[in-house]
């Protein structure tokens, strides 16, 4: 096996691995603040890359504009999302509440495909094509987009969720609700901004990668479920763990497709997902969790 | 309790109903659909015992179902077993790797052991995919020999029909027993509250396996007939959509209702042929139903209904002041 | 309880009976296509030529005086749905013929109801198994598979470039495909080196193209519909893979060159001659017919008429072509479509016969090239 085919299979599984981390940082910020699980997590990252080729070849915005465009209209969604889906909910049981995300997550799907077509679509990359060489291997200018904005999101996560008032209030939250509504803390609003801020960053996620893997109205059903896949192995922290579950999750699915077998790609992803949570259910780095009874 | 209101009337009433019905209809391409609906009843009553009663949530039954249709299929077409011996044959093994799976998986809860069953599900379809040389791969496996019994042979949607729905009564009259006897009472504690069945002496986590383990040979069984009657499988049916839709089936139609199973099989069954006009609407008008039902009739069909009519024509006495 | 029973079983009931059949009319086609679902760029396409045909039909008098009737359903791509709405045409709708479906899995599914209930089914999809055995009431209208593998590998041994890595998609077309690659090989004197896949919604195959890379392979054949080989051209352009890259027509369309942008230079594909229709040379019995159908197609839906909807087109054709010649029962359609001779359709020039119900030759296939953002014919 020479150095330089692992490295290329390293690197490509960084990149992807990136894109998992985006997306698990928002299951894990939803699931922090409520307790959701949110399966419509992926369509966000669809509504992400659609919506920024809508606002470039429908409305012919220049990418810096069609970008916050999308992240704008993303944003709407998830606020839209928790309102009518999440919070007329009167009996929120762990079932009740999966199904209804899954039932959103098909809504979404389905007004993305009447609104836009069922076709693959390209988005041009932010900064050309032309392949950068490492040691034998090759990326993108691409793949570096995607790394340098992914340490920029988890850096402003972790500024926002230590050093602001109302990261912090999503954070006690996420401690106790009860408790946290004693103190003044307006749940209700911690909730919706959690959504908003989830879909946010996934949008963000989808637009980076689009140029990449192009985008079409059904990329999110897979991404969701590997980004979930991701935030349990990093224990739904909202930082760096769930980076780091996303990474390694890359980079085993690549190196799994290239030496072992492509076929089984995607198996690799939900082996590891039931691994960990036969063996260590509260992630690489998370604690473990005790009930009260 | 007066003689109409014992629940095995309800049930002999309910069996001469299924058993009549095709003489009101006389054929038609409508028979094919209830040959599907009576297997999407066996699944979603497998699928409530686990759900609804224990309490513990799987959105990967596509995959037991799978796996029986495609044991009982590659059985019989690649090594020429004879049906009737595969069908138990494949029961056995999915419900002994379901009991072995289930030891590790059903200590999560919850969302945890929603997105493990999903995982397993999608793993059992992958390797669908992939075996291509054992199942035909992605294009499926035809040629499933359809079944005979005492000289019938059951290739007609007539015929299927009944061959179907017999399993599918054998399995409702299991389950009504299962929930009104002890091991049922035992099932709904479980589901109340772990800590405190456990309290009580009930073995939780053994029996949470077991219904786990019975669910999926229902499951396979159910995959099984599916195979010979449809006589070609492929792994498109057996994925996370259909784990979704029997998911929908138990919920819509009511949880810890076997009745309400049947409901909820029965709409899902029928709704893309009603919807079939509205084509590519379809997709939306099925999210909407799923929404809406969960947000306004969260105790399904079974109980919402009657609940809707009550307040529609209004209990007497109760009235606005 | 009792009553709640009673309201129950009435819903039900209301249910069932709300999806009654209802009877028969003029001489009815039933269409299965893809029109939603996973194989929608092949459905929709051959749901719009065959309505673009049969309204044309219908406009010119339709057939022996007869209008013909188009029900389409949809399957979405998938083989069970199909199934079941292959009987729902036969039993609800009496069709007197099938066609469709769109892909090779939902055709394997619906053969046997077509033979139980002897109705002919002309499918439009593309796998060799469809026709070879053959069976009495099963034809189709898509080039054979086994024809594009043939065209590629005649052109790989013309070039001595016989060492090939197969890079097919896990679904039906691309087993298909693979089953065939592998098959032939030994007759055009080619090894496989390497033998990978990938799913149909996989973003990134650089790890596949890297272990190709490492390997001694010659050339690279992906067999796949779009996306997956767009995002493969442009993967293998940025590992700097110099070798020659092949394609399945599954991605003979336009849409595979905006898809893969730059990358897509160079690259070679086996194609229904509907795609360089405007470059063949008159002498061509097709271009007729071709030039014909892009144009309509044009008109009709302001899109390009494409390989796939020609499937369509070419069925609908057939069919007229048996009532033309006086069938207008299920057996008789069937008896007249196996004397069809010399049909130049959009795949290519159709001769059916007792032994051969897939009709085309190699002639149906010509093998192109992307230069500069457009087709080209290789010669």
């Amino acid at each position: 096996m020479q150095f330089d085919q692992l490295l290329q299979y390293s690197l490509s599984g960084l990149s992807t691995g990136a894109i998992y981390a985006l997306i698990g940082i928002g299951f894990s910020i939803i699931y922090n603040a409520t307790g959701i699980i949110n399966f419509a997590q992926g369509e966000f990252v669809m509504l992400g890359g659609m919506l920024t080729l809508f606002f470039l070849e429908t409305l012919q915005l220049p990418l810096w504009a069609a970008i916050p465009c999308a992240v704008g209209v993303s944003t709407a969604c998830g606020f839209l999302f928790e309102r009518l889906a999440i919070r007329p909910l009167r009996q929120p049981t762990p079932i009740n509440l999966v199904i209804i995300t899954i039932a959103g997550s098909i809504l979404i799907r389905g007004i993305a495909m009447l609104v836009w077509d069922k076709d693959t679509h390209a988005i041009p990359p932010f900064s050309g094509e032309e392949p950068i060489a490492i040691a034998g291997a090759t990326i993108l200018p691409q793949h570096l987009w995607i790394l340098g904005i992914t340490l920029i999101i988890v850096a402003i996560n972790r500024f926002y969720f230590y050093h602001t008032i109302s990261g912090k209030a999503m954070r006690a939250c996420a401690y106790n609700r009860r408790a946290a509504g004693l103190v003044g803390i307006d749940v209700k609003r911690m909730v919706l901004f959690s959504f908003m801020i989830s879909s946010a960053m996934g949008s963000v996620a989808g637009i980076i990668v689009a140029p990449l893997t192009m985008t079409s109205y059904d990329v999110g059903i897979m991404l969701g479920l590997k980004g979930f896949c991701a935030a349990i192995i990093g224990g739904m922290s909202s930082g760096l763990a769930t980076v780091v579950g996303g990474l390694v999750l890359g980079v085993l699915e690549s190196l799994g497709a290239g030496l072992v077998s492509s076929g089984y790609k995607d198996a690799i992803a939900f082996i590891i997902l039931l691994l960990i949570l036969i063996i260590r259910p509260q992630g690489l780095f998370g604690k473990a969790e005790s009930e009260r009874v | 309790m007066s003689f109409l209101k014992r629940p095995i009337v309800l049930f002999l009433l309910f069996a001469a109903f299924v058993l009549l019905f095709p003489l009101l209809l006389g054929g038609g391409y409508l028979m094919n659909v209830l040959v599907f609906m009576g297997v999407n009843t066996m699944l979603a009553i497998a699928l409530n015992l686990l759900l609804g009663y224990a309490g513990q949530i799987s959105l990967g039954h596509a995959g037991f179902f799978g796996l029986g249709a495609y044991l009982s299929g590659v059985l019989t077409v690649t090594y020429s077993w004879n049906p009737w011996l595969a069908m138990p044959l494949a029961a056995v093994v999915v419900g002994l790797a379901a009991f072995l799976i289930g030891f590790p998986i059903l200590k999560l809860k919850g969302h945890y052991l929603a997105m493990a069953t999903l995982g397993l599900g999608i793993i059992i379809y992958i390797v669908f995919n992939e075996t291509v040389e054992l199942t035909g791969g992605p294009s499926g496996l035809s040629g499933i020999p359809s079944l005979d019994l005492f000289g019938i042979t059951f290739d007609s949607d007539l015929e299927n029909y009944y061959l179907i729905w017999s399993f599918v009564l054998v399995t409702m009259l299991l389950a009504l027993n299962l929930a009104n006897s002890r091991v049922g009472r035992a099932l709904r504690s479980v589901h109340d509250s772990e800590v405190a069945a456990r309290v009580m002496g009930v073995n939780a986590r053994l029996l949470k396996v077991q219904v786990f383990a019975l669910s999926a040979v229902i499951c396979s069984v159910a995959g099984s007939l599916y195979a010979h009657t449809m006589t070609f499988i492929a792994p498109a049916s057996f994925g996370f959509n259909f784990s979704v839709e029997l998911l929908t089936m138990v919920v819509v139609g009511g949880l810890g209702s076997i009745y309400g199973s049947f409901l909820g099989a029965a709409l899902l069954t029928m709704l893309p042929e009603l919807l079939r006009e509205a084509k590519d609407y379809d997709i939306i008008v099925y999210g909407v139903i799923l929404m809406l039902m969960v947000i306004f009739m969260p105790g399904g069909l079974v109980r919402g209904v009657p609940d809707l009519f009550r307040k529609l024509t209004g209990k007497k006495g109760r009235s606005n002041a | 309880m009792q009553t709640r029973f009673v309201l129950l079983m009435s819903l039900v009931c209301s249910l069932l009976l709300s999806t009654a059949a209802f009877a028969a009319a003029p001489l009815k086609i039933g269409a299965l296509f893809a029109v939603t679902g996973p194989a929608a760029f092949l459905g929709e396409p051959e749901r719009n030529s065959a309505k673009m045909v049969v309204d044309e039909i219908n406009k010119a008098g339709g057939v022996k005086g007869r209008q013909l009737e188009l029900v389409v359903y949809d399957t979405a791509g998938d083989a069970t749905k199909a199934v079941q709405l292959a009987t729902k045409l036969i039993k609800d709708d009496k069709v007197v013929a099938i066609i469709g479906p769109s892909t090779t899995g939902e055709t394997m599914a619906v053969i046997p109801v077509a033979e139980r209930e002897k109705i002919p089914l002309i499918s439009c999809s593309a796998g060799s198994k469809i026709t070879d055995p053959v069976k009495k009431w099963v034809f189709k209208t898509a080039q054979n598979d086994a024809l594009a593998v043939g065209k590629i590998y005649e052109y790989l041994q013309k070039h001595k470039q016989t060492n090939v890595a197969l890079l097919t998609v896990s679904d039906g077309f691309g087993s298909s495909g693979r089953e065939q690659l592998k098959a032939q090989a030994a007759k055009y004197g080619m090894t496989v080196v390497s033998d990978d896949t990938y799913g149909p919604k996989d973003t990134d195959m650089t790890a596949q193209l890297t272990k190709i890379r490492a390997s001694k392979a010659q050339a690279i054949i992906c067999w796949g519909t779009n996306p997956g080989p767009a995002v493969i051209a442009k993967n293998a352009k940025q590992l700097g893979i110099k070798l020659p890259l092949y394609m399945s027509h599954g991605v003979s369309s336009k849409k595979f060159i905006q898809l893969a942008g730059d990358a897509a230079e160079g690259i070679r594909l086996p194609s229904g001659k509907v795609l360089v229709a405007d470059v063949l040379p008159n002498s061509d019995g097709q271009k007729k017919s071709l030039m014909a159908f892009v144009k309509d197609y044009q008109n009709h839906y302001k899109a390009e008429g494409d390989h796939f909807g020609g499937h369509a087109w070419d069925a609908i054709m057939l069919l007229k072509g048996a009532f033309d010649r006086g069938a207008d029962s299920a057996a008789a359609v069937r008896d007249q479509l196996e004397k069809t001779r010399n049909f130049a359709g959009i795949g290519g020039t159709f001769n059916y016969s007792t032994q051969d119900h897939a009709g085309l030759g190699k002639d149906a296939f010509v093998l192109v090239e992307v230069k500069k953002k457009d087709w080209i014919l290789v010669k």
